[in-house]
């Protein structure tokens, strides 16, 4: 093995890919602009249609109820709600969106309430809808003041306070750091969007390097010279796991200057103070560097697998034929990891990607098990050593680089 | 000097089963001879010069180059050889002066050897003009000076051509010939394959001809006329290939 060598064919290499829109594109801008697009972009789009869902005043519709006019008139008088005439074909006007949601009310609900009976108002939605939720929502806080007020003034007239139906409150109050929150927030969703950008980064040089250079015919002219064939593939191999730490790398930091310029938005919102709910979530950054390091023996395996697998190819299209439906494969046990409920254990460790899923989501949420943390990586180093070394005995075979 | 010793190279294809692309060939090149391997496509000629070439290993048999074994010193070999094929294309991202200079790290040249290489080279191939220009934008004439100073940049014994004029124009084709009659002149060692009968005539102080993996002749243009009593190479050609002289 010649370092010499190595470091001539994946400087060539650097330079090559640096010209390459295509390397630049998968390596450096899509994993650049994802990370804000996701952060800011898309959570300002949800911002945005939820507020203004929230400002709709929603169309309902009281169904029953024609023994207890004090209901509908309430409703309307509250300004909140714009009561339509009650039809039969209420659930359909409520699927089609022209109803956002229903009451029922029973008959002779009125005076069961004077009476101190309890009758049940149901309320109708189209689940799954927002708009119809957060009417649903509205009509609920409306008729759950409707019985406080009830209740507050049958008691008066019993000469009861109201402490008496409401002998104590429960308060909710968070102990955990902003950073514990925000890691619980993101730590499922963060490993599986660098999980598949350490993939897409490593994808575009692995073919490029490879089935590529077979199609252009720089591959035989490559083998010509008196190179090593070992010295060859580390020193395409390494171009090929530049490209899948660049992309990591980049995909965190936009994701630490998105998490900044969030954090900076709601720095002037008491609202948004740290552990305040609907805060700016915020990352411990050993986690990040916990992330970064777990990623490299990732990296590894499937700069590895990529080039073994695009080098198998003939063409640049046949390769990305092969390499695509792999993305399938890397996203199933990335998204297993964002499941609730899926807890590492040592069986679990040893599965690739699932494993880095999961220890990943414990890092930025602030816990650390280091047998576990030894064990991916360890396991995950040398499902990568035994993929390079795949990659070199392909590199090898005159089938796999002369296959017509 | 090239010498190939009962050389064979045996493919295992799904549908077709077993095909001998070269089947014991032997032949012998001397230093500052031209060594023309003439055959139609298909006959073996590629599979030849890359075994020559230790781009794949024989079968059976062996072949030296510049004095070492192409399966048990590969390395050296291709230290000694350059290579120019249609199939040995250049990188298109780098400039033409990027190329000639990565070809010669790889093969042991220091930046000041190669400086001054680069400088001679780009002299001798008049390459002054499109030097620094990226290799996608150059014309096939300029393509082809760069892949020459690629091949000579680490100034092999052995020279191997296969092909190098297909598809090229009457002025580029001529400027490659003129090349390999130069190598000739300087005492390489050159094998040149083709199926244009007129280059060989042309060019080829001993001519191999080939078919269907086997050497079935081999002399200097006047000797296989003599043997054959054609009037002319093509002639000569058929009547070595044809069934009957192969029965």
């Amino acid at each position: 093995m010649s370092w010499r060598t190595i470091c001539t064919i994946y400087g060539k290499e650097l330079r090559d890919s640096l010209r390459d829109r295509r390397t630049l594109l998968s390596t450096i801008i899509i994993p650049t602009v994802v990370m804000p697009a996701l952060v800011l972009g898309l959570g300002k789009a949800v911002s945005v249609i939820i507020s203004k869902a929230r400002e709709e005043i929603p169309r309902v519709m009281v169904i029953g109820g024609a023994d207890s006019p004090g209901v509908r008139r309430d409703l309307e008088k509250s300004g909140k709600f714009k009561v339509e005439p009650a039809s039969s074909d209420w659930r359909s006007l409520i699927s089609e969106k022209k109803v956002r949601a229903a009451a029922e009310i029973p008959d002779g609900f009125e005076k069961a309430l004077e009476s101190g009976s309890a009758p049940a108002v149901t309320l109708y939605l189209y689940e799954g809808e927002l708009k119809s939720g957060l009417a649903v929502d509205q009509l609920r806080n409306f008729f759950i003041g409707m019985r406080d007020r009830t209740t507050a003034r049958l008691l008066a007239a019993r000469g009861l306070p109201t402490t008496v139906a409401r002998p104590f409150e429960v308060r909710i109050a968070n102990v955990a750091p902003p950073e514990k929150i925000g890691g619980n927030l993101l730590g499922g969703i963060v490993p599986y969007i660098i999980i598949l950008l350490c993939f897409m980064g490593a994808m575009n040089p692995a073919i490029d390097l490879t089935a590529g250079e077979k199609e252009r015919g720089t591959m035989e002219t490559l083998l010509c010279c008196p190179a090593a064939r070992t010295d060859i593939v580390l020193g395409k191999f390494c171009m090929v796991l530049t490209g899948a730490l660049v992309a990591v790398a980049c995909s965190l930091v936009s994701m630490g200057a998105s998490l900044a310029v969030v954090g900076a938005a709601f720095a002037g919102n008491p609202a948004g103070q740290a552990g305040h709910p609907g805060s700016a979530p915020t990352i411990d950054p050993a986690g990040i560097l916990g992330v970064l390091a777990m990623v490299i023996p990732v990296a590894v395996l499937f700069s590895a697998i990529l080039f073994a697998v695009s080098l198998f190819a003939k063409s640049f299209k046949e390769a990305q034929s092969y390499a695509g439906p792999m993305v399938f494969v890397i996203i199933i046990p990335a998204i297993v990891g964002m499941l609730p409920g899926i807890d590492l254990n040592l069986r679990l460790a040893l599965v690739p990607i699932l494993n880095i899923s999961l220890v990943c989501k414990e890092m930025l949420s602030g816990v650390w098990h280091w047998g576990y943390i030894l064990a991916i990586f360890g396991s995950t180093a040398l499902y990568a050593a035994v993929a390079l070394a795949l990659a070199v005995k392909m590199f090898g075979r005159e089938g796999v680089i002369f296959r017509t | 000097m090239i010498e190939a010793r009962l050389l064979t190279k045996v493919f295992h294809d799904k549908k077709r089963g077993q095909i001998r692309a070269v089947d014991a060939v032997s032949f012998r090149a001397e230093p500052g001879r031209i060594y023309g391997l003439l055959g139609a496509n298909g006959a073996g000629k590629t599979t030849t010069l890359r075994l020559l070439a230790t781009l794949l290993k024989p079968t059976s048999g062996t072949a030296i180059v510049a004095g070492h074994e192409v399966v048990g010193e590969a390395d050296k070999v291709r230290a000694n050889v350059g290579f120019l094929a249609t199939s040995t294309a250049l990188y298109a991202r780098l400039t033409s002066r990027e190329m000639i200079a990565y070809f010669g790290r790889l093969n042991g040249l220091d930046e000041h050897s190669l400086r001054s290489r680069i400088g001679s080279l780009a002299e001798e191939l008049d390459m002054h003009e499109f030097l620094d220009r990226r290799c996608d934008k150059l014309s096939t004439g300029m393509k082809q000076k760069t892949s020459i100073a690629r091949m000579l940049v680490h100034d092999p014994q052995v020279m191997i051509f296969d092909e190098p004029t297909v598809g090229l124009d009457v002025m580029t084709t001529r400027s490659i010939v003129q090349f390999v009659r130069e190598c000739r002149g300087r005492g390489k060692t050159v094998i040149y394959s083709t199926h244009v009968m007129s280059e060989a005539e042309k060019l080829c102080d001993v001519i191999g001809i080939i078919h269907e993996g086997k050497l079935r002749a081999e002399g200097t243009l006047a000797e296989l006329l003599a043997r054959t009593g054609g009037p002319d190479l093509e002639e000569c050609f058929v009547k070595v290939v044809s069934p009957e002289a192969q029965g």
